[in-house]
């Protein structure tokens, strides 16, 4: 994986001096909250229901050993002991006291790690495929152009304020593990007819109050003038965004005012002047960063042969691993879903732990999944019997992957200052609904996804069953939508009906879950009945 | 609370050795209808373009900031640099002095903020950076270049 | 009644106001009544607490305040799924006073 370099270490070493100054002004009194927030939230720091609340970046959600014993260290020393991974690949802290945020942004520092850009009107976090580097279906590894595009819009002068945050996602593969069309610019790698790299690109999607999923406005972009295009997009939306309505600021608003055509005519006409500034980095730049992320040194010959004498590991090897390039390696997800647990918590102990099989099992290499789980990508077959028994004793060994218990939920009320309804409870009712491993088993791949608040942290447009929760008259309410997806079709949860309470939607959710059931055809994936029968197949069975 | 403003901190800020312009600006309406004035004023929103045209008769242009949220001036500096503009860029309005190192960075060489900053934190903002990870309209080398030579 | 509430600058906990000072403690919150938009004024000047602000509270039969809406009783408690990090983790009634 990436490593800094001296240049990459200073700018990290003086953004954390740059915000040691501007909170010293802040507790001085020399800046008002209007001044310093900006300012913070620039940084990641949120101040939320209970505290301020820290999201480190984890760019692209991959680190090592040393940077998840660090998060671990964090949490012991700055917060309560824990920490909560994000449907953007990141980690968020929840009892942060700003007097002490210099000094843990210093930590992060010293293993390589920051919170810049991780909120605010700015670039956030690249996300990725969770199995870049280990998946047999990639064309190439798509991480070397995440840290390119991670160097390249960190600190862009031209868009120190744009009009809203811009997410950017970069996948390799015909599958879609990233959600691609639910972010506001999106590459995929491909190759041409004559077997040049380039991108495929989409811009315009996202989530929100006003869902859209994103149009694809170039078929080819040479890698070359990657740079050049980017901000020919963050042009034209800089300059042409509303200014006027925070929520009518997103660039998939002004793609969609604009038309995807006019959109795209104005990008391809910024673009051209950009290209005639010949700024764009040289190859040698990009092969540099690629050359961080060459494949470990798998061994060969190794079988791939795995005993599953023991039943409760077949299990978990069953659901949890996943076909990786090298023969003899498999790709072994770590479910933070534990049952009644909370979606995407995880103990500075647990990290340890998780820490410590990444250096021993999987090359130093971890990946957080925009799912809310963990990932060791580089596991022998020969060693998952002694990575499961770890996990295991470490409460971490669910094996729920994509199942009906795996719940994507934001924070929700619980924690979050925007929030309307809690969205925790609300998933944890519904893993103890389903508890029973068999039944989940029997529903099969079901993703169900939880947002507090229409801003949609927790994915519910994307949902094959969403949760909305809404304020209704001062106490929490429930929407049920049906039918998303954020995978390589992309589809958008429509509303069943009138909502319900925090067991009324319990119950929803099950009518659904029986109604496909009941009327799934063999080999059927709850979303493929849905997309079979529509909503009219499933609304008389939820509302009677 | 402390008041900058109470302090007598300089109201501008200029990076210029070129004698101010002496003639208050107009808008850009007035300045494209009478044909005579040499400071324009671009109020946010306002389409910078049909000022190229016109570049080689100004003397200063100032692009305002109505809040410091909106950062459509950032672009609008950037844009008229690149056009080859080389007279005074002020930026007036609300601005922040913590955004001023990338506002340099953009093509501004003044700025007049509505509450005047404090020198030093005006100093350290700007001294702050010994890299950059891309270009603008500065001669700044971005960290991509240095690396390789 | 109205009381007031924020967010202590320097540790970002929530804090009521309890007619002299902030408290971390609901129970010690006062009706601010008309004082209110002085009081939150003088507060905000004071650059002690973030962004102090008026909520609607209501008084308990026992005489204690109650924030009237839950988002404001989740603040003055914590997290009902982490009963073990609110002010009353030894508390099985806690989780009742805020749903």
């Amino acid at each position: 994986m990436y490593r800094y370099d001296k240049y990459d270490q200073a700018m990290v070493d003086t953004r954390v001096e740059e915000f040691r100054d501007q909170v010293r002004r802040r507790l001085e009194g020399k800046l008002d909250d209007d001044q310093f927030k900006p300012l913070r939230l620039k940084n990641g720091l949120y101040l939320q229901l209970h505290a301020y609340m820290l999201r480190v970046a984890i760019p692209y959600g991959t680190l090592n050993s040393a940077q998840m014993r660090a998060l671990g260290a964090i949490a012991r020393k700055y917060d309560r002991g824990y920490g909560h991974f994000t449907t953007r690949q990141n980690i968020q802290y929840n009892w942060i006291k700003l007097a002490e945020a210099p000094d843990l942004f210093a930590d992060l520092a010293k293993v390589e790690m920051h919170a810049i850009q991780t909120s605010g009107e700015s670039i956030r976090n690249i996300s990725s495929d969770q199995y870049a580097g280990a998946a047999a279906d990639e064309l190439i590894d798509p991480r070397p152009w995440c840290e390119m595009l991670r160097q390249m819009t960190t600190f862009m002068p031209e868009f120190s304020y744009l009009p809203r945050k811009f997410k950017i996602a970069v996948i390799a593969s015909a599958e879609d593990r990233a959600a691609l069309r639910w972010h506001d610019f999106a590459l995929r790698i491909v190759q041409n007819a004559s077997g040049e790299i380039g991108f495929e690109v989409y811009a315009g999607g996202g989530m929100g109050r006003t869902p859209f999923i994103a149009y694809r406005i170039r078929e080819f972009l040479p890698t070359s003038q990657l740079f050049s295009y980017l901000q020919a997009v963050l042009r034209v939306w800089n300059r042409h965004a509303r200014r006027d309505n925070i929520h009518k600021q997103r660039m998939k608003i002004l793609v969609h005012d604009l038309g995807q055509e006019e959109f795209t005519r104005q990008v391809e006409e910024a673009f051209e002047h950009f290209l005639s500034l010949a700024e764009d980095f040289p190859q040698a730049e990009y092969d540099r960063i690629a050359a961080y992320f060459a494949p470990p040194p798998f061994e060969q010959g190794l079988s791939d042969e795995i005993d599953l004498s023991d039943p409760a590991f077949a299990a978990w090897v069953d659901r949890q691993v996943i076909a990786h390039k090298a023969p003899g390696y498999a790709i072994a997800n770590i479910s933070l879903k534990p049952v009644g647990g909370i979606p995407g918590d995880i103990s500075a102990d647990q990290m340890d732990v998780v820490a410590d099989l990444a250096e021993r099992y999987s090359f130093d290499e971890l990946r957080a999944t925009h799912a809310q789980n963990l990932v060791l990508p580089h596991v022998r077959k020969a060693d998952l019997h002694a990575v499961w028994q770890a996990l295991v004793e470490a409460g971490l060994a669910d094996a729920n992957l994509d199942l009906v218990s795996d719940i994507i939920a934001c924070p929700g009320l619980d924690y979050c200052s925007l929030a309307n309804a809690r969205s925790i409870p609300v998933a944890q009712k519904i893993a103890e609904r389903f508890a029973d491993p068999a039944r989940q088993a029997d529903v099969g791949e079901l993703k169900i996804k939880i947002s507090g608040c229409i801003n949609a942290c927790g994915h519910h447009h994307a949902g094959n069953i969403g949760i909305l929760g809404v304020d209704r008259k001062g106490s929490e309410s429930y929407q049920l939508l049906l039918g998303g997806s954020g995978d390589e079709v992309t589809t958008q949860a429509k509303i069943a009906g009138p909502g319900f309470d925090e067991d009324g939607i319990v119950d929803a959710v099950e009518r659904a879950v029986e109604q496909y059931r009941t009327i799934r055809e063999p080999g059927e994936r709850f979303i493929d009945t849905y997309r079979r029968v529509g909503m009219d197949g499933f609304k008389e069975a939820i509302y009677g | 609370m402390a008041e900058p403003g109470n302090q007598a901190f300089p109201t501008s800020l200029r990076f210029r050795d070129d004698a101010a312009a002496d003639e208050p600006s107009v808008s850009l309406d007035a300045f494209l209808d009478q044909g005579e004035a040499d400071s324009v004023r671009i109020e946010a929103g306002e389409d910078v373009t049909v000022l190229f045209p016109h570049l080689d008769r100004v003397r200063l242009i100032e692009v305002d900031f109505p809040r410091f949220r909106d950062g459509r001036g950032f672009s609008t500096a950037r844009m008229l640099r690149e056009a080859g503009y080389t007279g005074e860029l002020k930026a007036t309005g609300d601005v922040l002095v913590d955004l001023i190192f990338f506002m340099r960075r953009c093509g501004f060489d003044s700025f007049a903020p509505d509450k005047p900053f404090d020198p030093a934190d005006a100093e350290a903002a700007l001294s702050r950076w010994d890299h950059v990870y891309v270009p603008a309209a500065d001669d700044r080398v971005p960290i991509w270049k240095l690396r390789h030579g | 009644m109205r009381i007031l509430t924020g967010n202590d600058l320097k540790t970002g906990a929530v804090t009521w106001w309890t007619g002299y000072d902030w408290s971390i403690h609901v129970e010690d919150a006062v009706d601010a009544g008309d004082q209110a938009d002085a009081i939150l004024a003088r507060e905000a000047a004071a650059c002690r607490v973030n962004n102090p602000y008026a909520i609607d509270g209501e008084k308990a039969p026992d005489g204690s305040v109650r924030p009237a809406h839950i988002k404001d009783r989740i603040r003055a408690l914590g997290p009902t799924v982490r009963p073990d990090l609110t002010l009353k983790p030894a508390d099985p009634d806690a989780r009742n006073w805020v749903i």
